[in-house]
């Protein structure tokens, strides 16, 4: 990845979304403050935690409600598939504003990393996709795991692909004419 | 234990499962760097061998369901994640790299289920069920 300074549009959303390729924050007292990765900063694992508390308090919540459907646990699917969505909209947003700093950091590692992470699962969908082959229901548990990752994959190409309209949107309110919208 | 308590514990395990899966994706990626997603890998298959084994565990009754709950729904919730697997997946898609996003979608998804396996196997030996 380029470690240029590009402008405001041309940021790539990163491979992995939890940590940041270049997070050195050269020239400024926080550098010096802050030589840590951020991985490894006590105000960045507590902002992480809170949200992942609230995304596991909303996870359990609703399995709790909503109960299995023949077996199959399908709100574990809506809660991935929607989790996926809501992290592709709001990385695309977050990158669409510029560099992974300050309140942008904040927001992606509370509701990115923390919320959603907690929010959605993957150890739920190992274990219960293994739950329905030891069952002998082997059709249902290719179905489900199989579906659950045809649904994430299609809810994070949503996700990211309303993110960028909106802010085609908000940048044509903001300049009057058409924008390029960066790379993509 | 009360409902109520029961489900603050929940959430805060959850979160502490999501500040170890922030330590761990970290430390992956400054070891082996970002250009596959090794951590999440790490992280959601480490998860699902020890969620198989949380569950072996609670069914041979030596992990009470309050626990199972804390360590499974919590813990091992909140540290593995779907949406960045799936977001990730997007990513090498878009960067046309479709051999590394069929293995971070079907492959991861394969192998964390034969780790499940494993683990529920390793927790009957010791539940003795």
């Amino acid at each position: 990845m380029s470690d240029s300074d590009p402008a405001p549009g041309d940021y790539e959303l990163p491979y992995d979304s939890d940590v940041e390729v270049d997070d050195i924050e050269t020239g400024s007292l926080e550098a010096v403050a802050s030589s840590r990765p951020v991985h490894l900063r006590p105000i960045f694992l507590l902002i992480v935690g809170v949200g992942g508390a609230a995304g596991t308090l909303a996870r359990y919540t609703l399995q709790q409600m909503v109960e299995p459907v023949g077996g199959v646990p399908v709100i574990t699917l809506v809660i991935n598939a929607v989790g996926a969505f809501l992290l592709g909209l709001l990385l695309e947003n977050l990158v669409r504003r510029g560099e992974d700093r300050g309140r942008r950091r904040v927001l992606r590692l509370l509701l990115g990393t923390g919320a959603l992470g907690g929010f959605t699962t993957y150890s739920a969908l190992s274990v219960d996709t293994l739950t329905l082959l030891h069952e002998g229901r082997v059709g249902l548990a290719l179905l489900y795991a199989m579906g659950t990752l045809v649904a994430g994959v299609a809810a994070s190409i949503l996700g990211i692909a309303v993110g960028i309209r909106a802010n085609r949107r908000a940048d044509r309110r903001a300049t009057g004419s058409d924008s390029t919208g960066g790379k993509r | 234990m009360a409902a109520l308590l029961l489900t603050v514990l929940v959430a805060v395990s959850g979160g502490l499962g999501a500040i170890i899966r922030f330590v761990v994706d970290g430390v992956v990626r400054s070891r082996l760097g970002s250009r596959y997603p090794f951590g999440t890998t790490v992280i959601n298959l480490s998860g699902a061998m020890l969620l198989g084994f949380v569950t072996s565990l609670a069914l041979g009754q030596v992990l009470s369901n309050d626990w199972r709950l804390m360590l499974g729904t919590g813990l091992l919730g909140g540290y593995t994640t779907f949406s960045t697997a799936s977001f990730e997946t997007v990513r090498l898609l878009q960067a046309g790299r479709y051999g590394a996003a069929l293995c971070n979608g079907v492959g991861m998804l394969v192998v964390s289920v034969l780790l499940a396996g494993a683990g529920f196997w390793l927790g009957t030996l010791i539940a003795g069920s």
